[in-house]
C-alpha cells in the first residue's frame, strides 16, 4: 500500500495550541477558575493570585513557543518543565493530558503515577532515609520502623555468601552447570532446578505438612509482579477484588500491584479489633453484595496469610469457610503467603495448598503467591512465584511472566543456597528465635507504656493500639500523632489509615531492622510523646 | 453415592484468554519443531537447525574468560561486606554504579558520539519489559503506535497484549531497501486516524530486526521531524547497536539529538539491553533511556514490576566498568559477526539466493520470492513449511514480521558454531539444486 508520487507532502502542521485560537483562549480562561473551584484555601487567596500568575505564565510560554524554540534545551539533569512546578491542582494535569498545549502527552495511566507521593508512608520513608538513626554516629536520627525488612539474620547469609559465592555461580560442583547454562535464554517462567528447590523450601517453612508441585509454579521477579500478573489473568479492567483491611501499604502495596496497570478495583472488607482483625464471612458477604449492587463485578478475594500488617493467621476452619464462600459466589482466591516462613510462637501455619490437598474443594479458583523477599531476606534478588491449581491460569501466566523473569544468574545462586539444607535449617531456626525475641522485647516495651498490640504469630511487625494517645478518635487525630512521632519522637511508624484500617489509632511498627539495644531508645522516645499526648487530651 | 453437580467454572480475564500473545504464529511454531528435534553436531545430525532465534553466541568465550578471572566472590570483597546491602536493595532507582556503568557502555558502543546521563536510565528485566513499560506510559488503551514493517514478531505481544494499544504498520518495501519514507509515515498516520485511533508515537528498531541494517541518518532525521510535527513520541529500540559490523555505520537518535542541542528531545526514548550485544539474555537486563523527566519518573516507579536482580546489577557494574574488557569485547564481537555475515551471504549466493544488503545484527534478510508459486502469503508459508520439514531449518517467514512483500525470510547466524552454519548452508545449497532440476 504505497502512495503515488502525486500526493504532496503536507505542510508542517502548526503547533497545536495556535490551531484554534479562540477555543484555546477560552479553555485557558476556564482552567484557572476550575482551579479555584477545586482548590483549597480562601476564595481570594485561591483565585486572584494563582489566576494572575497562571495568565502571565501562559503569555510568557506562548511567546516563547511561537518563536518555535524551546527556551530550555533540556540538559539531561534538569528538573521538569516550569509548567509542572507552578501549581499542583488537578487543573494542571487536565491541561497536560488533553494534549492541546505544549509538551508531548503521556498516558492517563502514567499521569496518575507521576503525581508526587504524598502519603504518610512515603513521607516517613523519606525522612528516615534523609536522617537515619545510628547508635554511634547519629543518635538523634530518625529510627526506621516503617520498612518491612528483616536484618536480624544477615550475618548468616553474608557468611554463606563469602564461603560459597564463586563456586555457586560458576557451577563447578556439578559438571553440567557451566556459565553457558545461564547466559542464554532460559524458560521465562523459571528453571526447573529453581522450581524444585523452591518446592522443597516452601514445604519446609510451612511446617512440612504440604508438598508443592514444580509444574504448578510460575516464577517471577519478586512477589510484586506475581500479584499483578494474577490480577491480569483473573480480572478485567473495572472488575474488583475484595481485600480484608488492614492491608499492606507501601512501595509495593496491594494498591499499586493490583490497581495501577490492570485497572482492577480493591474493595476493602473491614476487620475489627474485637475479632483481633480476623476476617468475618458476614463482612465479606456484605461487601460482595454492596459492590454487586452498584454494578461492579467481583472476581475474587485477595488476602495475605500470615496477614500484613497484623501478623495473625487464618485458621483451618476459616480457610474452609473462605473456600465455601468463593465457591458459592464463583470467584477466585489469591492467598499471599509470603510471610509463612517467619512464624514465631506456637501456632501452626496452614497454607491454602494444605487445605486443598486434604479436602475435596474446587482447586481451580485458588492461587498462592510466594517469594524469598521476607522469609530469606533477599528482596534485592527478586525471586517470587505464582502457585496455581488452574491450568488455564498457569498457561496465561507463563506467557505473561516474560515481562518479569528472574535473572538466570540469581536463579543459579539461589538454587545453591536452597539446596544447602544444613544452612537452611540453621537459618530458619535462628531466624525464628531472633524474630521472636525481638518481638517479645518490643511488645513488652510498648506494654509498659500502656500500648497493647494485637495478637500475632508471624511477620516482622506488631500492630499497636495507640488510640489512647490520639487527640481525637479519628483519622485526623491518628495522623497528628503520626506526625508527632515522626517529627518530635523521630521514629517512623506506619499509621493504620495508610493500611486502610477502619479503626483509628493503630500503628504498624516493624522491629526487624532494629538491634536489641535500640529498643529502649524507641520506647523512651515514644514515652515522651505519649506523656505530652495524654496531658493534652 | 455422591451426586455429581456441574459447577460453573470460574472465569478468567480477557487478557488471559486472548490470542494477542501471538504464540500461535509460525515464528513460534518453528521453535516448537526445533524443540522436538534439535540439531546436534554429534548426536543428532539430521535434526532441525535453529535459525529463528536471534541470540549471540559468537563471543561467548570472552565472557566466560572474564567471569572466570573475575569471580563474583572477589568482587564482593572478603567476608562479602557489600553483600548485605545488596541483597536488601530493591530500590527501583537501581544501583548507581550499575547505571553509571551502563551509561558508559552505551557511550562506548556509539564510539563516544553521544553522551548518556545515568540518572535518565531506568532499569527493567529485559528489553521486552522496557518496550511494554514505555507503551503503558506513552499510550492509553485504544491508542496506536506506528511501527515500520517488517518488524520483530514479539512486538505484537509486547506492545499490545496487556496495554490494549494498537500497532499501525508503516509499510516499507524492497524498492528502496525497506527504508521508511515520509510518505509511508504520513500514510500510516492517516490510516490510524481513519480508524479513529489516536497515534501516540513511532517505534523504530535501529539497527532493524529483521532487516539486519542500520537506519540512515537522513531517514532518522525525517522520522524525528515527523514525530515533532505531529507532537508524538519516538521510541528507538537500539538493542542491536553493538552488533553493527563497523562502528561508524550506526547512527543513534541520541547523536542527532545532541547535534540539535536536545531541542524537542523530550519526546524521544531509547530502549537498550545486554541480551544481544553482550550475549546475556538470561540475565534479564534492559533499560529505558528517556529525555523526558516525567517518563523517567513514571517508568522508574512502574519498573517495580520488573526489577533487575541486585546481584546481577552488581556483577555487571563491575564487568561494564572494566574498560579493557568492554573495548576488547565490542571490537572482537563486531569482527566476528561481520565474518559470520560474510560467510552466510557468500554461502547463500553460491546457492543462488540474494539477501538484503545488511550491516548489523545477528541475522540476514533473505529473498526467496523467486521460489514462490505465487506472490502470496500462503505460498510463502507453504515454502516455509517445506524448509522446516524437508530442509530441516527453522527460519522466520516475513509474514510473521508483517512484511507486505511475500517471499522474504529472516535467517539467524550467530546462535550456532561455524560448523553448524556450514551444515545449514550445505542443506540450503542442496535444496536449491533440487529445485533447479525440477
Amino acid at each position: 500500500m504505497t502512495l503515488t508520487r502525486s500526493i504532496q507532502y503536507p505542510n508542517p502542521e502548526p503547533e497545536v495550541q495556535t490551531r484554534k485560537p479562540g477555543r484555546a483562549t477560552a479553555m485557558r480562561l476556564i482552567v484557572p477558575l476550575q482551579g479555584v473551584v477545586q482548590g483549597r484555601g480562601g476564595l481570594i487567596f485561591g483565585s486572584l493570585i494563582p489566576c494572575a500568575l497562571f495568565y502571565f505564565l501562559q503569555l510568557y510560554l506562548k511567546r516563547h513557543r511561537s518563536s518555535n524554540s524551546r527556551s530550555n534545551p533540556p540538559s539531561p539533569s534538569t528538573s521538569s518543565p516550569n509548567l509542572a512546578e507552578i501549581t499542583r491542582t488537578s487543573s494542571r494535569s487536565n491541561l497536560l493530558s488533553r494534549g492541546l498545549i505544549g509538551p508531548v502527552r503521556i498516558s492517563s495511566r502514567a499521569m496518575s503515577i507521576a503525581k508526587p507521593n504524598d502519603s504518610p508512608y512515603y513521607i516517613g520513608l523519606d525522612k528516615a532515609s534523609e536522617d537515619p538513626y545510628d547508635r554511634i554516629s547519629n543518635p538523634d536520627g530518625v529510627i526506621q520502623l516503617g520498612l518491612l525488612e528483616n536484618r536480624l539474620c544477615f550475618d548468616l547469609i553474608a557468611k554463606w555468601m563469602s564461603e560459597n559465592l564463586s563456586d555457586s555461580m560458576m557451577g563447578r560442583e556439578g559438571g553440567d552447570l557451566s556459565i553457558s547454562g545461564i547466559t542464554t535464554y532460559q524458560p521465562v517462567d523459571g528453571t526447573m532446578e529453581l522450581k524444585l528447590a523452591m518446592a522443597g523450601f516452601m514445604s519446609r517453612v510451612m511446617g512440612g505438612t504440604v508438598s508443592f508441585e514444580p509444574s504448578q509454579m510460575v516464577l517471577t521477579a519478586g512477589a510484586t509482579p506475581a500479584i499483578e500478573t494474577l490480577c491480569f489473568c483473573l480480572a478485567d479492567h473495572g472488575n474488583a477484588f475484595l481485600v480484608p483491611t488492614p492491608y499492606y501499604p507501601g512501595v509495593c502495596s496491594f494498591d499499586r500491584d493490583v490497581k495501577w496497570r490492570t485497572g482492577v478495583e480493591l474493595i476493602p472488607v473491614h476487620c475489627r479489633s474485637t475479632d483481633n482483625f480476623i476476617l468475618s464471612i458476614t463482612a465479606l458477604d456484605q461487601a460482595f453484595n454492596q459492590t454487586r449492587k452498584r454494578g461492579t463485578k467481583i472476581r475474587g478475594i485477595l488476602l495475605s496469610n500470615p496477614a500484613n500488617p497484623v501478623g495473625n493467621l487464618l485458621s483451618r476452619e476459616m480457610l474452609y469457610n473462605l473456600l465455601d464462600f468463593a465457591r458459592e459466589k464463583n470467584i477466585h482466591i489469591i492467598s499471599d503467603e509470603i510471610f509463612a516462613g517467619t512464624m514465631y510462637g506456637n501456632e501452626e501455619f496452614v497454607s491454602m495448598a494444605e487445605v486443598l490437598d486434604s479436602e475435596n474443594f474446587d482447586k481451580n479458583r485458588v492461587h498462592i503467591v510466594y517469594g524469598l523477599s521476607k522469609d530469606l531476606s533477599l528482596p534485592g534478588f527478586r525471586v517470587g512465584m505464582i502457585y496455581s491449581f488452574n491450568e488455564n491460569v498457569l498457561a496465561a501466566a507463563r506467557k505473561l511472566t516474560r515481562f518479569s523473569s528472574i535473572s538466570a544468574l540469581t536463579q543459579r545462586l539461589v538454587v545453591s543456597m536452597l539446596l544447602d539444607t544444613r544452612f537452611i535449617e540453621e537459618y530458619i531456626e535462628t531466624n525464628k528465635k531472633r524474630v521472636q525475641n525481638m518481638r517479645d522485647l518490643f511488645v513488652a516495651g510498648l506494654k509498659t507504656l500502656g500500648i497493647r498490640c494485637a495478637d500475632s504469630s508471624a511477620g516482622f511487625c506488631c500492630w499497636a493500639d495507640m488510640s489512647k494517645l490520639i487527640p481525637t478518635y479519628s483519622e485526623k487525630g491518628e495522623l497528628e500523632l503520626w506526625d508527632k512521632l515522626l517529627n518530635v519522637a523521630k521514629i517512623n511508624v506506619t499509621p493504620g489509615s495508610a493500611c486502610h484500617c477502619i479503626e483509628p489509632g493503630w500503628f504498624r511498627c516493624c522491629f526487624t531492622t532494629l538491634a536489641q539495644e535500640d529498643i529502649p531508645v524507641v520506647m523512651e522516645r515514644i514515652r515522651k510523646v505519649a506523656d505530652t499526648s495524654t496531658l493534652c487530651s | 453415592m455422591a451426586i455429581e453437580i456441574e459447577q460453573p467454572s470460574v472465569g478468567l480475564s480477557k487478557v488471559a484468554v486472548s490470542e494477542t500473545h501471538g504464540e500461535d504464529s509460525p515464528y513460534f511454531a518453528g521453535w516448537k519443531a526445533y524443540d522436538e528435534n534439535p540439531y546436534h553436531e554429534s548426536s543428532n545430525q539430521s535434526g532441525v537447525i535453529q535459525m529463528g532465534l536471534a541470540e549471540n553466541q559468537v563471543s561467548f568465550d570472552l565472557l566466560e574468560k572474564y567471569l572466570e578471572e573475575h569471580s563474583e566472590g572477589s568482587s564482593w570483597g572478603k567476608g562479602a561486606p557489600g553483600f548485605r546491602e545488596n541483597a536488601l536493595f530493591q530500590d527501583y532507582h537501581g544501583l548507581k554504579s550499575f547505571r553509571q556503568a551502563m551509561a558508559n557502555f552505551m557511550e562506548q558502543i556509539r564510539g563516544g558520539r553521544a553522551k548518556f546521563d545515568p540518572d535518565r536510565i531506568v532499569l527493567t528485566a529485559g528489553a521486552t519489559a522496557a518496550n511494554e513499560l514505555l507503551t503503558f506510559i506513552l499510550a492509553d488503551p485504544g491508542d496506536a503506535l506506528l511501527v515500520p514493517t517488517p518488524y520483530y514478531p514479539g512486538f505484537d505481544r509486547d506492545l499490545r497484549w496487556r496495554t490494549g494499544v494498537k500497532i499501525v504498520p508503516i509499510h516499507c518495501d524492497s524498492s528502496n531497501n525497506f527504508q521508511v519514507t515520509p510518505q509511508a509515515l504520513e500514510a500510516a498516520y492517516q490510516c490510524a486516524e481513519s480508524m479513529n485511533f489516536k497515534v501516540r508515537g513511532v517505534l523504530i528498531t535501529n539497527p532493524s530486526n529483521p532487516l539486519g541494517a542500520t537506519i540512515q541518518r537522513s531517514v532518522l532525521e525525517e522520522i524525528l521531524d515527523f514525530a515533532t510535527r505531529k507532537n508524538i513520541h519516538l521510541v528507538s529500540d537500539e538493542i542491536y547497536c553493538g552488533s553493527t559490523f563497523s562502528s561508524s555505520e550506526f547512527i543513534s537518535v541520541a547523536e542527532i539529538l545532541q547535534t540539535r542541542d536536545y531541542k524537542n528531545s523530550e519526546r524521544v526514548h531509547i530502549v537498550y539491553s545486554l541480551s544481544k550485544d553482550l550475549g546475556l539474555p538470561g540475565f534479564r537486563v534492559g533499560t529505558i533511556y528517556s529525555y523526558n523527566d516525567k517518563v523517567v519518573t513514571t517508568a522508574r516507579r512502574m519498573s517495580s514490576f520488573t526489577l533487575i536482580s541486585s546481584q546481577t546489577q552488581h556483577l555487571l557494574a563491575c564487568m561494564l566498568s572494566n574498560k579493557e574488557f568492554t573495548e576488547k569485547y565490542i571490537k572482537t564481537n563486531r569482527e566476528r559477526l561481520s565474518k559470520r555475515y560474510d560467510m552466510i551471504i557468500k554461502g547463500l549466493k553460491n546457492a543462488g539466493i540474494e539477501c538484503l544488503k545488511g550491516n548489523a545484527g545477528l541475522f540476514c534478510w533473505m529473498n526467496l520470492s523467486p521460489l514462490l508459486e505465487e506472490p502470496t502469503r500462503e505460498a510463502e508459508l507453504t515454502l516455509w513449511k517445506i524448509i522446516l520439514n524437508e530442509v530441516r531449518l527453522n527460519i522466520s517467514p516475513g509474514s510473521s514480521c508483517h512484511c507486505s512483500e511475500p517471499g522474504w525470510f529472516r535467517v539467524c547466524f550467530a546462535n550456532m558454531s561455524e560448523q553448524t552454519l556450514e551444515v545449514a548452508l550445505e542443506r540450503i545449497h542442496k535444496f536449491m539444486e533440487q529445485r533447479k532440476r525440477k
